[in-house]
């Protein structure tokens, strides 16, 4: 690769994140008034037309805030663990393709890269509760580790149906492969794997490592200025990612008639994201067993079978 | 002895988050209960304990007698105030302050002020950049009007005397009864 071939990729990268970033902001802003609209509230309308400014204006307290790290934490670790999990989410969008011909990477293990990278994103908030050395972010980061392996395996066994049915783990092959969303072929995949995302980014009713109530907001307690940015940013990327996925997975991706793909895409995004949205105001936090309960009875059994209800019906498709 | 499940089948719960999604879907349809505050300023109730005047009787004479009750039952100690007589014989307060940075509008000032001088009023709105700010002098509590009391004056109804009215003079008072000639 010669130097202009670097720049483009190195500018593409930026504006990929310039975006990605704006999204955050935004849907950080959308949240809030979404959830006043359903609460019969108004929600921030003072920064800007309609408060759209009101992530601007978090953002620069935030920053402008003085870069503390509590004394009895672990330095290092501390700020590297705030890092690891915007990071993560970020690069996960390398392989999400938006349309047709519109993507940054076609690895053909892109589904394994999203896994593995959701995976690395338990560290962040394990090692950032285990780094702040102070009880309430040990138990949300111990808790977060519990909830992501447990449910991470039904995840990965609800995508294997969709792998099974588009015979590829490259993102662009599976929506290529969605002449019928894999929504209809693989009901019980999409919410399983609907739940697990859940799950996996810390959502309500899912939330335990930040409970507020119990741990005075978990594994992030001890941190503030830009370091809390950072996790919270990650939050709504990874949000961002869940939603972008079920839309490639299941819900078909940039297939849609009338509207360039791109625009598909985008509204598919939209409607799960106000599903998140929904889903929070909505539903109250569940007790740790009962979130236990739920990950290793009920979704990891539904997902085992509904993988094995598909690879026997893949076959039969396949010979047939 | 182990504690009995009381855990529902499963599609029952189903059927409760779906009803709970459903409910919480339609209050996008309901209306706001936010209030725009300084856009849309809700009426106060009138006997809201808010920032406190100190008024006038109907003649437009202070009705302060600087007895130092408010002061005195303050739970705070936020006023302060320094008493001196005129020359016809009425007791009105040199100086009066009010710490509005410690004040609490509890209310005691005006439930303790025997001439009905010190009132609290519908008003909250008194943020100030600076501390100092908040210390009210007698010039900024004292107003012109008679407050939530008109018609009030303490000497017409008390039987002090002051120049120009001697004792048995006011209102409800019966003259002094002559000694003298007190007898049945």
């Amino acid at each position: 690769m010669n130097l202009i071939q670097w720049l483009l990729t190195l500018s593409g990268l930026a504006l990929v994140l310039l975006v990605l970033f704006s999204i955050a902001a935004l849907m950080v802003y959308g949240e809030r008034r979404i959830i006043a609209l359903l609460q019969d509230r108004l929600g921030p309308n003072r920064a800007g037309p309609f408060g759209i400014l009101q992530p601007a204006a978090d953002f620069l307290k935030l920053v402008t805030k003085e870069h503390f790290v509590p004394p009895f934490a672990d330095r290092k670790i501390y700020i590297i663990a705030s890092i690891i999990v915007p990071f993560t989410a970020l690069l996960s969008f390398v392989v999400v393709p938006v349309s047709y011909n519109w993507w940054l990477a076609d690895i053909n293990i892109a589904l394994l890269f999203i896994m593995a990278l959701s995976s690395l994103r338990v560290y962040g908030i394990m090692l950032g509760g285990w780094a702040s050395n102070s009880k309430y972010p040990l138990f949300g980061g111990l808790r977060s580790a519990a909830q992501m392996i447990s449910y991470e395996l039904p995840m990965g066994l609800a995508l294997m149906g969709v792998v099974i049915l588009s015979g590829s783990f490259s993102l662009v092959d599976i929506v290529s492969a969605q002449e019928i969303p894999f929504i209809i072929l693989q009901p019980i995949g999409f919410i399983i794997f609907l739940i697990c995302g859940i799950a996996e980014t810390n959502r309500l009713p899912f939330d335990l490592p930040e409970a507020e109530n119990e741990l005075a907001s978990g594994y992030n307690t001890e941190y503030g200025d830009i370091k809390f940015a950072f996790f919270f940013l990650g939050e709504y990327i990874g949000v961002l990612l869940i939603a972008a996925l079920a839309t490639v997975l299941f819900l078909g991706g940039w297939h849609g008639p009338w509207f360039p793909g791109a625009v598909w895409f985008t509204i598919k995004t939209l409607a799960l994201i106000f599903l998140f949205f929904w889903l929070r105001t909505s539903l109250p936090r569940l007790r740790y067993d009962q979130l236990m309960h739920i990950g290793w009875k009920f979704l990891l059994p539904a997902a085992l079978v509904n993988l094995m209800v598909t690879a026997v019906l893949g076959l039969f498709w396949m010979e047939g | 002895m182990q504690k009995k499940r009381t855990n529902k089948p499963v599609p029952t719960l189903i059927l409760g988050l779906c009803r709970s999604l459903w409910t919480v879907l339609r209050h996008a349809f309901v209306k706001r209960e936010t209030v725009s505050y300084p856009e849309i300023k809700r009426p106060l109730p009138s006997r809201w304990r808010g920032r406190i005047v100190l008024t006038r009787d109907p003649d437009g004479e202070e009705r302060c007698v600087a007895c130092y009750l408010c002061s005195a039952v303050c739970p705070v100690d936020c006023i302060h105030l320094q008493a001196r007589q005129n020359d016809d014989g009425r007791r009105y307060p040199e100086t009066f302050s009010i710490d509005f940075s410690r004040c609490i509008f509890c209310g005691f000032c005006e439930e303790a002020c025997p001439t009905l001088a010190i009132q609290l009023t519908p008003d909250f709105e008194m943020c100030e950049r600076r501390h100092e700010s908040l210390i009210y002098n007698k010039e900024q509590l004292l107003i012109d009007g008679q407050g939530k009391y008109p018609g009030y004056n303490f000497y017409r109804h008390a039987g002090v005397a002051i120049s120009g009215k001697k004792i048995g003079a006011a209102e409800t008072d019966m003259s002094p009864v002559d000694r003298d000639n007190n007898l049945p």
